[in-house]
């Protein structure tokens, strides 16, 4: 064996770590959620009963599934229009300087940690969303099954808007880069017509781009997903039946938050950590089919 | 004429329209960038003093003590972490460039990738499992093992990538000069791009510096300094989280200046990457 085939095999059993890590954590979660599917059967899909206490062991995940899906809902429901408006600003309005500097700043909201996002959610957000978002919609719309609880600011409401803060910076700048890849044949073609501004970006750029918008979107989706520490300190944190999302104003919890929350209080005899592990599973699922499928859509916009 | 009036006018709102929407977007996004960092200065400054870096955290709900043993844990954490990510990073980057052509890399590659997109706290999970629950104990090097694994598809992927960017004119030369491949790949190719790859390592780091799920249920923080890889250790963000959720100002004032502490290191990172490709 020559210096270089020793070296081609080295390299490739350092490279296949992450092939070996990634088989180990799926195989592993799957053991471990096991015993408590074994003891709740389908319950544990679509139960909403949550008791740790021995003896009375219930354990079923559907509130937080649901919570899972109805903040990072929210998260694109409001984070992906202002992401496409920056994407738009960047590449329609703002000259090469001007677009540095706002690329960097909109980039910098991607480098606070999570855990920082949650302080300021707690105890500054929060006081914001209740004032001058939640008591007036109570107040007005509080008819209304989603504006129906009374409102706390520790909510599914607080949940998503921190969310959707936290996807812009992935969103936004995969969108700009799919409509910097509009060919100028395009919009001057629209322009040539007699088209306005708002022609080639509606009937231009849009429809040229669609594909890699919604891989953005998946990308920011898969983001909200697996996003854990801001949300365990927003949501409220409720279990079992409460936990239900009965308005947007409800406390509430996620797959993320239900195990960063309830983790280092379940007892390890119990089947406690088996029912958090197999929420890490169904996280983990949902994270995998959201991002390869954002991957296959942008795949092909790269280069 | 009067249709081209009314067309003309309809298109001027259709514009002025889209202009206000990009517009306040952007603004919209740059509020909370602003606020956050307003708010973890003017709240976190209180907390600094000298006892603040220098001391333990005191008794429970007493404003007495610092946040030095998060301090020594967070440096602990990335430090061993970082020894052992990075070493894995670059080479799995290394060989997804050179040999990305072989069917093998294929699967390698799509696992890198797989293992960026998992949520951190699944990858908590599996340290759980496979490190704490057979040693009984929460430990430092179970934390550090489960920021090593964050870390690797990011330097990975970064690295990979750099190397991309290399001509092969610099990639040819060196295999012209009959040098062995992999001195030419380590000496010459990744020489040439050891500022993109350094952009990747520092990127990394400053994305486990920040991590606090997947350490809860692995170094799970700790009110004493470090005595021992296989102790529980404290961490920056362990302690903003749980002090954050106290109902003492005392601990929450800590927690604001932890915040402060570790926005701090994490902007700076960020600049210092930002600035970096640039000069490229």
């Amino acid at each position: 064996m020559n210096e270089d085939e020793i070296f081609h095999l080295f390299s490739l059993a350092v490279a296949s770590i992450s092939l070996l890590l990634l088989a180990l954590i799926f195989v592993v979660l799957v053991q471990y959620t096991f015993p408590v599917i074994n003891k709740m059967g389908i319950n544990y899909f679509i139960s909403t009963s949550w008791n740790p206490v021995f003896g009375k062991e219930e354990y079923g995940i559907l509130p937080y599934f649901l919570g899972t899906v109805l903040t990072s809902f929210i998260a694109i429901l409001v984070g992906v229009p202002v992401s496409f408006g920056i994407a738009l600003f960047l590449t329609e309005y703002s000259n090469k300087t001007l677009k540095n500097y706002l690329g960097t700043m909109i980039s910098l909201l991607a480098a606070i940690p999570s855990v920082i996002y949650g302080l300021w959610g707690f105890f500054i957000f929060r006081n914001f969303i209740l004032e001058y978002i939640e008591r007036p919609l109570y107040h007005y719309f509080g008819g209304l099954s989603i504006f129906s609880t009374t409102p706390t600011g520790l909510d599914f409401l607080n949940g998503g808007l921190i969310l959707a803060i936290m996807i812009i910076p992935i969103v936004s700048s995969i969108t700009t880069e799919v409509l910097e890849q509009v060919p100028t044949e395009i919009k001057e073609g629209i322009y040539a017509i007699g088209g306005s501004r708002y022609d080639v970006v509606v009937h231009g750029s849009i429809r040229y781009s669609k594909n890699g918008i919604i891989g953005a979107i998946l990308l920011g989706l898969g983001r909200a997903i697996g996003e854990t520490m801001a949300v365990s300190m927003v949501i409220g944190n409720a279990t079992g039946e409460n936990a239900l999302p009965k308005s947007l104003f409800s406390a509430g919890q996620t797959l993320s938050s239900l195990i960063a929350n309830e983790f280092n209080e379940a007892n390890p005899t119990s089947l406690h950590p088996n029912a958090l592990i197999g929420a890490g599973l169904v996280l983990l699922i949902m994270a995998v089919i959201v991002n390869l499928s954002a991957r296959m859509i942008v795949s092909k916009y790269k280069r | 004429m009067i249709s081209t009036i009314s067309l003309r006018v309809k298109k001027k709102i259709q514009n002025t329209f889209l202009f206000l929407f990009a517009s306040l977007s952007t603004v919209i996004a740059i509020i909370p960038l602003f606020s956050i960092i307003f708010e973890v200065v003017k709240n976190g400054i209180k907390a600094i003093n000298l006892d603040f870096f220098i001391l333990l955290p005191g008794p429970v709900g007493e404003s007495v003590g610092g946040i030095a043993n998060a301090i020594q844990g967070t440096l602990i954490l990335v430090t061993l972490a970082s020894i052992i990510g990075i070493p894995i990073g670059v080479i799995t980057g290394i060989y997804l460039y050179e040999y990305g052509r072989e069917k093998k890399s294929t699967l390698i590659s799509f696992s890198v990738d797989l293992l960026y997109d998992l949520p951190s706290i699944v990858v908590g999970i599996f340290v759980y499992i496979v490190v704490v629950s057979p040693m009984h104990s929460f430990s430092t090097i179970a934390g550090a093992l489960a920021l090593a694994i964050v870390m690797i598809p990011i330097i990975a992927k970064t690295t990979e990538e750099s190397l991309t960017l290399v001509p092969s004119t610099i990639s040819e030369a060196g295999i012209a000069l009959g040098i062995p491949k992999w001195k030419n790949i380590i000496f010459i190719v990744l020489n040439s791009a050891k500022s993109g790859v350094l952009n990747g390592i520092i990127l990394a780091v400053t994305r486990i510096t920040g991590e606090t799920a997947p350490l809860i249920m692995t170094s799970l923080g700790s009110t004493f300094w470090f005595s021992g890889i296989n102790k529980p250790i404290n961490s920056l963000t362990l302690l903003i989280w749980r002090y954050a959720m106290q109902p003492y100002p005392s601990a929450v004032e800590k927690a604001w200046g932890a915040a402060f502490l570790l926005l701090l290191v994490a902007l700076a990172l960020n600049l210092i990457v930002k600035s970096g490709g640039k000069s490229k």
